[in-house]
């Protein structure tokens, strides 16, 4: 299980600073939920890590300095979805999910017959053995956002960053996805990183949250630390009531002003 | 829902996920090898398939058969053979009819004659076998590339910029070629076989993409590939404005100059020479990143994420796109159609892998302009139709057809 350790993190977009002073740790196998309003720079944060987007400072994962990584070992060891990922829609789904496997394909190589296993066995996991030879254009939202997954997984790197996973799907749905996140990562021993704007839901799975607010983090520790009434009245300008729910977590209701 | 209970198929243990995968022993292979068993339920034809001699080339892994797992894109060998097919009837059907009166029969005897360690007995006139040799066989074989060189090229296009809207000419490419020929043909004095147009079509050619990516590079930072298409269109109306202005200079070269401009592959033996080293080389470029253009096809961050290098692909592709544009161009002119259509039909018939899309377009651009060409010489015959003007007649109705057999929904 990986342990990420983050210190003194920045991003610097055009002249504009997104992001500074990020320091965080997830110790391996947890679920780290980031969240705050729009614009705050939660996706920037997913970005910067995954190697998208330059930035200053230390990311270590298991004492690895990630950033001095060549690209593809980077890519082994963290997957990364982003909010909106780009589905084209005349590819597989078996073919979208062995794109994972591009860290160990040689440059102008071709797939080996172990990346045709993987990427077989992590769709049969996820239930899309029968979707493998159907085109993305013809998946439900429920099953695109399981076949991102499938291709994160085929990854096989120890550190999943996933953008807002529960996007544009309905309450199942997303109870689903994050119920089968939970169950993959407690099986595998996967350390998550996820964007969450749906507080509550946030509060109910995540091992720890971290609030980030105006490109800095404003809040970090167990959900209950980090969902309160006045840390959420100050930096999302919502009123809300903080209740608690099963298991002690925090719940997080609107109310009306 | 998933089922947990059997062991990660992913076969990951947890102490050092940056080691190369393991050979395949342990625990991993319970579920590696149950997966195909599911498969085999599958549609039988496209998904399972025993070990493809592809994957025997491979020379990664692939060494110990039995283990059926499912073929990923780009091995389509029955859609290559049908394009390929389609290829060879194309050229046999251009090599036999044509304008002059020599008939199909001897025609065909004589290509078997051709063949090593075949002997066979046309009857054909010497004059006759010189104008099979040296006109009607180069003339085929010309459009066969052309053809194939334009599709792949906007195939490859189409890739970089993952836009369907892209062909061979979207950054400057046909302006440039434009302009240079008509300079040619206007400020050169000489009959016509002294001008160097191909080599001025094909520097124009490479000039147009090089200065609207330089352009795109100064406006645009960060790479991305919208201020390249707008620095493509802005160069190609700059070189076009100036190349209109030439012409109408000198309206009495007007004719020539739209001669050139709607193309003709009748070059002959010289012109095959000429293009065929920056055929291969492109071709084999381009045919070697397909999978790289199907990571690309997910979006730069994802394609960055999964440790690709996308400027550097991008700009791979690009160079050997537009080298295979310039090539055809400097023997053929601007034949419009080619570039933009055939990719799609391929998509729509063969699935959107770009393993697949670029060597099907190779084959199917070929086997599109071969007909095309025989169309445009012999429908008037003995006049000619200009080849750009056969292509969009006559692939316009054919692309609608295509597209409103495999209609679909569009999400």
């Amino acid at each position: 299980m990986s342990h990420v350790r983050v210190r003194d993190l920045a991003v610097v977009l055009e002249t504009r600073t997104v992001l500074s002073g990020v320091g965080f740790e997830v110790r391996g196998g947890d679920w780290l939920a980031v969240i705050g309003a729009n614009g705050a720079g939660k996706s920037t944060l997913l970005r910067a890590l995954a190697g998208v987007l330059p930035c200053s400072g230390e990311v270590l994962i298991d004492d690895t300095p990630v950033r001095r990584l060549r690209a593809r070992d980077r890519a082994r060891l963290l997957a990364y979805a982003p909010q909106a990922p780009a589905l084209p829609v005349d590819m597989t789904v078996f073919d979208y999910a062995l794109l994972g496997r591009t860290p160990y394909i040689p440059y102008l190589g071709r797939e080996s017959r172990r990346d045709r296993e993987v990427t077989a066995s992590v769709l049969e996991r996820l239930d899309l053995s029968s979707f493998a030879s159907r085109t993305l254009g013809h998946l439900s939202g429920g099953e695109r956002q399981r076949v991102v997954l499938a291709r994160a997984l085929a990854q096989q790197a120890p550190v999943l960053l996933l953008d807002e996973p529960t996007t544009a799907l309905d309450l199942g749905h997303q109870q689903q996805v994050l119920e089968l996140l939970d169950r993959l990562r407690l099986a595998d021993g996967l350390t998550v990183v996820t964007t969450l704007h749906d507080l509550s839901l946030a509060g109910q799975y995540a091992d720890s949250m971290m609030l980030i607010a105006g490109g800095r983090v404003a809040a970090s520790g167990a959900p209950a630390e980090v969902l309160t009434e006045r840390l959420i009245g100050e930096h999302f300008d919502a009123r809300v009531r903080v209740g608690t729910g099963a298991g002690g977590r925090p719940e997080v209701h609107l109310e009306r002003p | 829902m998933a089922d947990l209970s059997r062991p990660s198929g992913a076969g990951r243990t947890s102490a050092s996920p940056t080691d190369p995968p393991p050979p395949t022993t342990g625990r991993g292979d319970a579920a590696s090898a149950a997966a195909p068993v599911s498969d085999a339920g599958r549609d039988a034809a496209a998904s399972v398939v025993a070990p493809s001699p592809d994957a025997d080339t491979a020379g990664r892994g692939a060494v110990t058969a039995g283990v059926p797992v499912r073929r990923a894109a780009g091995a389509r060998p029955l859609a290559s053979l049908a394009a390929s097919g389609v290829l060879l009837a194309a050229m046999l059907a251009a090599l036999l009819i044509g304008a002059a009166d020599i008939p199909p029969g001897k025609v065909a005897l004589q290509l078997l004659d051709w063949l090593p360690f075949v002997s066979a007995d046309s009857g054909l006139a010497p004059v006759e076998q010189g104008l099979l040799a040296e006109i009607r066989l180069p003339r085929v074989l010309l459009g066969a590339i052309v053809g194939g060189l334009l599709a792949i090229a906007g195939a490859g296009y189409q890739g970089v910029f993952r836009n369907p809207l892209a062909d061979p000419y979207l950054l400057g490419a046909a302006a440039g070629a434009g302009l240079m020929t008509t300079m040619a043909i206007v400020f050169m004095k000489g009959d016509e076989t002294a001008l160097p147009i191909p080599a001025a079509a094909f520097a124009g050619a490479i000039g147009g993409v090089l200065l609207a990516y330089a352009l795109g590079n100064v406006a645009g930072r960060g790479g991305g590939t919208a201020t390249l298409v707008l620095a493509g269109v802005a160069v190609s109306s700059f070189l076009t404005a100036i190349q209109t202005f030439l012409q109408q200079l000198r309206v009495d070269e007007l004719q020539r100059i739209y001669a050139w401009i709607l193309g003709d592959v009748g070059g002959g033996w010289s012109q095959i020479a000429l293009v065929a080293p920056y055929a291969v080389v492109s071709v084999v470029i381009m045919l070697l990143h397909g999978r790289l253009l199907d990571v690309l096809s997910v979006g730069d961050d994802e394609a960055v994420s999964l440790g690709l290098n996308v400027a550097r692909v991008r700009l791979v592709v690009l160079l050997a796109a537009s080298l295979a544009t310039a090539a055809a161009v400097a023997v053929s002119g601007l034949i419009g159609f080619v570039g933009i259509v055939v990719p799609h039909v391929v998509r729509r018939l063969a699935g959107g892998s770009y393993r697949t899309v670029l060597p099907l377009s190779l084959i199917g651009g070929a086997a599109f302009l071969v007909l095309a060409d025989l169309i445009a010489r012999t429908v008037l015959a003995p006049a000619e139709l200009p080849i750009g003007v056969v292509t969009a007649f006559v692939g316009a109705p054919f692309f609608i057809a295509v597209l409103r057999v495999t209609r679909r929904v569009e999400t």
